[in-house]
């Protein structure tokens, strides 16, 4: 009882400061989505398959969704059925809190609960289905391997004070109900069990204890649980319509980023998801272990986990409740000051600008922005511009002789401000041109081009699509050669932008393509990214050789990927040539004409 | 004095003694790298923001084991943070964290 008020009053305060802390137009945007009836009905649908059904884990492994929808359906059930009871056989008890959870407590089976039986048998039945999701939950914690982890969470002290007391609170359960069965009734569970006690046990005085010993395993789970990782519990109830309502972390610690870091459940998925983990000293610096070091407010630590990661997004991804570790994390580097700010405004931007407009009217024309990056590889916009000039698009280079960079590295750091002076001189340069096609060749361009840039109506294409676009289109045809090509997705174009599919039907039909081991959106980053701060190369080299091995699972020729930083990572460690997608369209390119010619 | 329309070039010494050198023990702490630097200038030669702001990893680390704190902060300020230049450092050096670090310790009002 005491534990029932201590959490709602908890939840209460918590809700009401997270909600407080939005900025006010998210405020608005989320009081408005609650009263829209589709995105109500979307945040019922979420609150159900994610909270109670997990989905999301039942995708990744069926015994660790299991796992978890039998402890919270199962519980949810019982809780409903609970009430349901209630309702029927003590309507003037139906306002107290805490009578079905010890109905069977209070109750004495007679001619009018005897109609119940159906409802004996579900609830027995769903506290059957708890026990047995408890009974994995204790496996787990000896064998993860099970259920498809490799490593799971180190467990904090107060989140084994909830784990133990959550575990002792269903077979308490059971043998209090079961005590009592033959007064209260039973059902298939607790009463068989009853017969058991009977063999033994005469006396009905036995029955207190463990009645007692079931309210206080309820009473301590739920006084520790705001301390917990339990905690998730009502938190994500709240995060999800937030998430819906397009509420985005504004702020490193209040509002949205404070609901996101109590919503983890220390699950540990992002344990096994993060491509540091081939080294063991980086574990600790996983999603999981940043929210509860957010959660004690250490300093250091946040500081020193949210520098070292490589902002691929992989835990991200694979995240059950959907955490953003990568944007929590920028958050965390925004907070940071400096004492020095970039100063862009002796940038000269009319050189560029000549250097980007075109001789002739442009509408309909290509501007292509290389990339910071693309300057190491040039082997990239070599490929690139031949095939423009094959096909006999009209182009112009942007920054042939370098140019501003895009900000996305800027950004990764979490110094806003500077990111903005670029892009707005970026944009003044790219809208001066008057192209209206804007083709790219570096994802991490790409990404921040597409989220952060307002160009109007001119359309941001990565080459990879371009490419997919003019092999579709018939433009240019390709040479089908009988190389075995793996993909790489890089993380910023994939988990970043979402483009999967285009590169993978360019290779299709340049060859034999294969899979790597874990693609899409589970693909591994090269460990090559700017998003990390401080890893240094030589803590790199074991990242990229674990993703070079996962890549090579089926034997390709060659590896291709699509963005020039991790072509250049790729390179020094793999045994197989390494190319970018522009340079396997170059090499096997028929261009239109040539076919015409042919026929 | 004679007007030659001329005079010699203004003296390049550094008094390495009238130097306050704690911010850069400091930032040696930090970033124990920044003696690794053998001013080989790969970071210059692959900065995109040095062609309009004349910036230099090389210079700035030079600068600031000789005290001239104004020249290197100058240069800083143009840096886009683009991260080239670590990836061609021969000797492996974290530029990119290497230049957040400058920019904590160092202040820009002290010119």
């Amino acid at each position: 009882m005491i534990g029932m008020i201590f959490i709602l009053t908890w939840c209460t305060v918590g809700m009401i400061r997270i909600i407080a802390n939005l900025p006010k137009d998210d405020r608005k945007r989320f009081f408005l989505s609650l009263v829209n009836p589709k995105i109500m009905l979307k945040n019922i649908r979420d609150i159900f398959c994610d909270c109670l059904f997990h989905v999301k884990l039942w995708k990744r492994n069926r015994l660790l969704g299991y796992m978890h929808s039998s402890i919270a359906f199962g519980w949810f059930m019982l809780i409903v059925i609970g009430h349901i009871e209630v309702f029927f056989y003590a309507p003037h008890r139906a306002k107290l809190l805490y009578f079905p959870i010890f109905f069977r407590y209070f109750m004495a089976e007679d001619d009018s609960t005897m109609g119940g039986a159906f409802f004996f048998f579900l609830m027995d039945f769903f506290l059957l289905v708890v026990l047995s999701g408890i009974a994995l939950a204790i496996v787990k914690r000896v064998h993860s391997r099970f259920f498809g982890m490799r490593r799971t969470t180190n467990p904090s002290f107060m989140d084994l004070v909830g784990l133990y007391s959550l575990w002792s609170i269903f077979p308490l359960r059971l043998f209090a109900e079961g005590f009592t069965a033959d007064i209260s009734g039973g059902s298939f569970l607790t009463e068989s069990l009853n017969h058991v006690f009977h063999a033994f046990l005469g006396n009905h005085m036995n029955m207190l204890p463990t009645w007692w010993a079931y309210s206080l395993a309820l009473g301590i789970f739920f006084c520790a649980l705001p301390f917990t990782r339990y905690m998730h519990i009502p938190t994500e109830i709240l995060l999800i319509p937030l998430r819906n309502a397009g509420v985005r972390i504004r702020h490193p610690r209040k509002g949205y980023a404070e609901a996101e870091v109590y919503a983890c459940p220390s699950c540990g998925v992002c344990i096994d998801a993060c491509p540091m983990g081939v080294m063991k000293t980086h574990i600790k610096d996983t999603t999981v272990y940043l929210n509860r070091q957010l959660r004690r407010h250490n300093e250091t630590r946040i500081e020193e986990i949210s520098d070292k990661c490589l902002l691929c997004g992989k835990c991200t991804a694979v995240c059950p409740v959907g955490v953003e570790g990568d944007r929590l994390r920028i958050a965390q580097r925004s907070a940071r000051k400096y004492n020095i700010s970039p100063d862009y405004s002796c940038i000269d931007t009319d050189i560029l600008k000549k250097e980007a407009s075109f001789r002739a009217p442009a509408s309909g024309k290509v501007l292509y922005f290389a990339g910071c990056m693309t300057a190491l590889t040039p082997q990239i916009r070599k490929s690139v511009e031949s095939v423009l000039t094959r096909c006999g698009t009209d182009y112009e280079f942007m920054d042939r002789d370098g140019g501003i960079c895009c900000g996305r590295p800027m950004l990764m750091a979490g110094r806003f401000d500077a990111a903005e002076e670029m892009i707005a001189k970026n944009t003044d340069i790219i809208l001066g041109s008057g192209a209206d096609t804007l083709l790219l060749s570096c994802p991490i361009c790409y990404r921040i081009f597409r989220e952060n840039y307002n160009l109007g109506k001119m359309r941001i294409v990565h080459h990879t699509e371009y490419f997919a676009e003019l092999i579709g289109s018939g433009t240019i045809g390709m040479l089908h050669g009988s190389d075995r090509y793996v993909f790489h997705d890089p993380c910023e174009l994939g988990r970043g932008c979402g483009i999967y599919d285009e590169p993978r039907a360019v290779l299709s039909a340049a060859g034999e393509l294969v899979e790597a081991e874990k693609h899409h959106r589970e693909s591994i980053c090269c460990g090559g990214s700017l998003g990390s701060l401080t890893l240094g190369f030589g803590k790199r080299q074991a990242m990229t050789e674990n993703a070079l091995h996962n890549l090579t699972a089926a034997s390709p020729d060659s590896i291709v990927t699509a963005c020039p930083l991790c072509l250049s990572t790729f390179h020094r460690y793999a045994d197989r040539p390494v190319m970018d997608i522009a340079e396997v369209v170059d090499r096997n390119m028929i261009p239109a004409d040539s076919n015409d010619i042919d026929d | 004095m004679m007007n030659f329309g001329f005079k010699i070039a203004p003296s390049a010494t550094i008094n390495l003694d009238n130097v306050d050198m704690e911010k850069f023990t400091l930032l040696h702490e930090m970033e124990p790298d920044v003696y690794k630097c053998m001013a080989c200038g790969s970071c210059s030669a692959t900065c995109p923001a040095g062609r309009f702001t004349g910036m230099s990893v090389r210079k700035v680390i030079l600068d600031l084991q000789r005290g001239r704190e104004k020249e290197a902060v100058r240069m800083l300020k143009g840096c886009m943070l683009c991260g080239k230049c670590s990836m061609v450092c021969p000797r492996g050096i974290n530029t990119r964290h290497l230049i957040l670090s400058v920019c904590r310790i160092y202040n820009e009002d002290k010119q």
